[in-house]
């Protein structure tokens, strides 16, 4: 016979099956941290039910930040997640080898180095932080040169598109820098270079063009920036330098267009800041910031500690932080190799041909984006009547597509746009369905205004039949809903 | 028979990668490589080099999180490619941050009702967060000026000398003085009527440490709160204090809840923590609250709209990863209340098993108080013939990371050793690391009387004596460097 006990209060640690245990019936604290503590489990069941209604990252086709890295990079990342990496003399492996992806990166941008030289940059969190230190180079080597010449260095500005990214904007509120904006027009949606010199004046710091807008993924023209500011300079004998912003660009035109000339070869160009988190093939996390020469580093802006043991020199915004993107990034430069970038980017290309192709096919569609870029197709409906581009999608949101629209900056705000970023792990199977799917939509939206319109014009006739009509127009898009959620059940395959 | 063939490209079916060519060549510096190498190769190459940085678990210099437990990692590593900017993609990791907020802002005693949400972001670390609460402090300061008609050009923050170094970074990245207020011999933190003289009507605000880096001590902020009201009163300014909890946000709330040090003082409007330090999380995350929005400037928030729908975003970073802001969250349900003060009364306890064996030695004075930050800093009574630089490099012998420092100024002639006292730093450790300790001073102490031994016999120093001064010396380094091999680091 067997006894049985009743299971006192131990029951609670004693159930390891967190879905039976009270932990799951009672309400997750929101705002106060809770009094006691729960089992680990628990917790970590918790967190990780609550997690799976985050939309899929793979599928998240709005960023460029990298979503898949190889499983032996994961493992590296995952030892590496207790260094805290500003203790350089604790962690001196770990410093090395950002100094190692710090100079292949110089290389790669061709920066004036002898053999032996050591480049001058530094790991950051971003491009946001390596733009603002970039920025603050600038505007300290142009308050040194003003206060040396005499002249007044309160107004500082700078020069670039309208089509920057937001981290711009920040940096000129942040840090008093006035931004002088050349505005877009339909069509030419990156910066004009001959706007952006005439713009320039004493008071500019620095010039700033993208190689990759993030809108439309476009390749600024800096070598013909870098022509009419040397004319510029020569005439009014200011000194002004050029910033290329290659957040997403710096990783890309190296490898698929080599000979365009955009990085330190064009001798304006003072320093250069990519996103080793966007086409750089790192998870989120890791920017770098790379100077042409010492010299375009201002010494005072360098700062050194000892309380960790031995001097440091120390550059960033940002002190403590994780190690684990920068052993990363540098696995994937001795990884890949530059065939192996090559190889990825030329991939990417194909699938982002693949998708425009497919979209051009439905004959719906203007492609907004070049085919030389950054890898991502822009499109935008030719006939806005009916619907409009956010519309669209919406609706792909229903099939797991996280597919943005956005209106273009100033003067091109009536202009709105679809994007799909293509990233490595965006195969070209992926590609064939997304176009199946857009396709799907557009015959979704084309059945609905239709009956719409129908009754918009029974309804102008006699006034009094409006109300019914809302009525059965509710029940027709409720109808035309359900279907679709009915169809989507079928054939979607997200997580 | 078998019949062998040789393998053409053997380097791609050789999985050792001991036996491969890539461990043979020598690992690419300073240029990309152009051929890419199999991952196993690299992830192997990159791992052995790795082997020689030091054992983060036995860097006592810091004070950021080393150690979690292995469900936190599993949710670390499963969120690892989420980049936490996108509000709308992800929006439970946007609500969890909120959470975070929000339950830091209750802990700090923010003036909020029960339904009020509070005002404060996540950052990368604290650095982040102070210059975030600084630009702030900036902004009102020169909308107040403007709005008098008065000049903003030469904004200024007082604060003490022993300020972390993210403060002078503010200052310079900024554009903002930075007035000092010197320590001294004996007292190593911002005094409070010193400050106080210090302000003017350019200053736009005072910061006061909670938990020095240096000592570990908690700054009287109270004091700092009564006397600057007083100050206010009198010129009709309106200086603000913003306390710097980095180390103490996430110990004094634990270990001394009487202290007022938050926002139970009216002048205090800003509150920076480390999620990283005793927030309990790897390296990566800090939190900056607000005491009400009206602290917090709208021209300073920017929206965006080209990840798809508004996203309101004031931080310097923009993209990063998602991880660390899951693991602060799993840390406030799994742990509460209860478990962090836990956590905290056992680190206290492990200082004191430290401080004791330490003056049991006769050696030391402890400089660091008892009421601060789990840390202990103490330095030689006697720093004539050794110092503590020549212990911190010593005991790096046996795999103990503790750094030697000198104060800042006003008390430059004063250098200690600290050791920081984390959650994964056990009693046992203590123990072995006083034994070590030992050891050390023992060895110098030795190597110092055998020396002057042999100075004395020979009377006035020559070759002779100074060259057998230098193989006495030598003689008890070797002796200590291969007592070296008892020790058991990674």
């Amino acid at each position: 016979m067997v006894l049985s006990k009743a299971v006192q209060s131990e029951s609670d640690i004693s159930l390891h099956s967190t879905f039976a245990s009270r932990y799951v019936r009672a309400v997750l604290p929101r705002f106060k941290m809770p009094d006691n503590s729960i089992p680990k489990e628990a917790a970590y069941q918790i967190i990780n039910d609550e997690l799976m209604l985050d939309g899929n990252p793979r599928l998240n086709l709005a960023s460029f930040v990298t979503t898949w890295m190889e499983p032996e990079c994961n493992d590296l990342m995952m030892a590496a997640i207790n260094k805290n990496y500003v203790d350089m003399d604790e962690y001196p492996v770990t410093t090395e080898l950002q100094n190692r992806c710090v100079n292949m990166i110089a290389h790669l941008f061709n920066a004036p180095l002898g053999d032996s030289e050591t480049a001058v940059g530094v790991g950051t969190v971003g491009s946001s932080e390596a733009i603002m230190l970039a920025g603050l180079a600038f505007k300290r080597k142009w308050q040194n040169k003003m206060r040396a010449e005499g002249k007044p260095f309160d107004k500082p500005n700078i020069v670039t598109g309208a089509n920057v990214q937001v981290c711009w904007e920040k940096f000129a509120r942040y840090f008093e820098v006035e931004l002088k904006e050349v505005k877009l027009s339909e069509g030419y949606y990156v910066m004009d270079p001959e706007k952006a010199v005439e713009l320039v004046d004493e008071n500019t710091i620095c010039v700033a063009a993208i190689l990759g807008s993030t809108l439309n993924g476009e390749f600024e023209d800096v070598k013909r920036l870098n022509d009419l500011l040397v004319e510029k300079n020569t005439e009014t004998g200011w000194d002004t330098p050029i910033h290329v912003d290659a957040a997403s660009g710096g990783f890309i035109a190296p490898f698929l267009y080599p000979e365009l000339e955009w990085d330190f070869r064009l001798p304006l160009v003072k320093s250069i800041n990519v996103s080793g988190h966007k086409y750089g093939l790192v998870y989120a996390g890791i920017g770098w910031a790379v100077w042409r020469s010492k010299e375009d580093l201002p010494d005072e802006l360098i700062f050194h500690i000892n309380y960790l043991g031995a001097d440091q020199p120390t550059f960033t915004l940002n002190f403590s932080k994780g190690s684990s993107q920068v052993i990363a990034q540098y696995y994937q430069l001795i990884r890949l190799g530059f065939e192996g970038y090559k190889c990825i980017m030329e991939n990417c290309q194909e699938n982002a041909m693949v998708l425009k192709e497919g979209l051009e096919k439905t004959e719906r569609f203007n492609i907004i984006s070049k085919d030389n870029g950054v890898p991502l197709v822009a499109f935008s409906l030719k006939d806005h009547s009916q619907h409009n581009e956010f519309e669209i999608s919406d609706m792909l949101r229903r099939f797991g597509w996280i597919v943005p629209a956005y209106t273009m900056p100033p003067d091109a705000q009536h202009v709105t746009v679809l994007r799909v970023v293509i990233r490595e792990d965006f195969s070209r199977t992926l590609a064939e369905r997304l176009v199946n799917d857009i396709s799907k939509v557009l015959h979704e939206l084309d059945t609905l205004p239709a009956k719409l319109n129908a009754k918009k014009e029974v309804s102008e006739e006699n006034g009094v039949v409006s109300a019914e009509t809302d009525l059965e127009r509710q029940k027709k898009i409720t109808d035309a809903w359900r279907k679709f959620v009915a169809d989507k059940k079928k054939t979607s395959g997200v997580c | 028979m078998v019949i062998s063939s040789t393998i053409a490209d053997y380097d791609q079916n050789l999985h050792s990668t001991f036996a491969s060519r890539y461990v043979r060549t020598s690992l690419p510096r300073f240029k990309m490589p152009d051929q890419p190498i199999p991952k196993d190769a690299a992830y192997q190459i990159i791992s052995d080099e790795l082997m020689l940085d030091g054992n983060p678990r036995l860097n006592l210099a810091s004070f950021v999180t080393t150690w979690m437990e292995p469900e936190c990692d599993k949710l670390i590593m499963s969120s690892i490619n989420k980049n936490y900017v996108d509000m709308d993609e992800y929006p439970v990791t946007t609500e969890l941050q909120n959470r975070c907020v929000n339950m830091i802002a209750r802990l700090f005693h923010a003036p909020m009702g029960e339904d009020d949400t509070a005002v404060g972001v996540g950052t990368v670390g604290s650095s982040e967060a102070i210059m975030l609460a600084g630009l702030a402090f900036k902004r009102k300061w020169q909308a107040k000026r403007k709005s008098q008609g008065k000049t903003c050009d030469n904004p200024n923050i007082v604060t003490g000398s022993n300020v972390q170094v993210c403060w002078e970074k503010f200052a310079r990245y900024f554009e903002v003085e930075l007035k000092e207020v010197k320590v001294k011999e004996g007292y190593y933190v911002m005094d409070p009527v010193k400050a106080v003289e210090l302000v003017d009507e350019n200053t736009i605000c005072v910061a006061a440490i909670l938990g020095s880096t240096m000592t570990g001590e908690f700054e009287d902020v109270k004091l700092l709160n009564e006397l600057l009201t007083k100050k206010n009163e009198e010129t009709g300014w309106d200086v603000p204090i913003h306390v710097d909890a980095a180390s103490g946000g996430f110990v004094a709330p634990f270990l001394y809840p009487d202290l007022e040090w938050d926002f139970q003082l009216p002048l205090v409007k800003s509150i920076n923590v480390s999620g990283h330090k005793y927030g309990l999380v790897y390296a990566g995350v800090g939190w900056v609250v607000w005491r009400t929005k009206d602290d917090l400037p709208d021209e300073l928030v920017f929206h965006i709209n080209y990840l798809g729908s508004d996203q309101p975003t004031f931080t310097l970073n923009f993209s990063k990863g998602s991880s660390q802001i899951i693991a602060q969250y799993y840390q406030f349900i799994r742990l509460g209340f209860e478990g962090y003060k836990n956590v905290m009364k056992n680190c206290n306890g492990n200082v004191m098993v430290l401080k004791e064996g330490l003056e049991k030695t006769g050696r030391f004075n402890i400089i660091s108080k008892d009421v601060g930050i789990p840390l202990l800093a103490f330095s030689l009574k006697d720093s004539s013939r050794y110092t503590v630089f020549d212990i911190s490099e010593s005991l790096r012998r046996f795999g103990w990371i503790i750094p030697a420092y000198t104060m800042p100024p006003d008390a430059q002639h004063i250098s200690v050793l600290r050791v920081v006292i984390r959650e994964d730093f056990s009693h046992s450790l203590a123990d072995r690391l006083i034994a070590d300790i030992v050891k050390v001073v023992n060895e110098m102490e030795d190597a110092q009387s055998a020396a002057s031994m042999s100075r004395a016999r020979n009377g006035t120093p020559s070759d002779d004596s100074t060259r057998e001064m230098q193989r006495g010396i030598t003689k008890y380094w070797r002796r200590f460097v291969q007592g070296k091999k008892t020790s058991s680091v990674c």
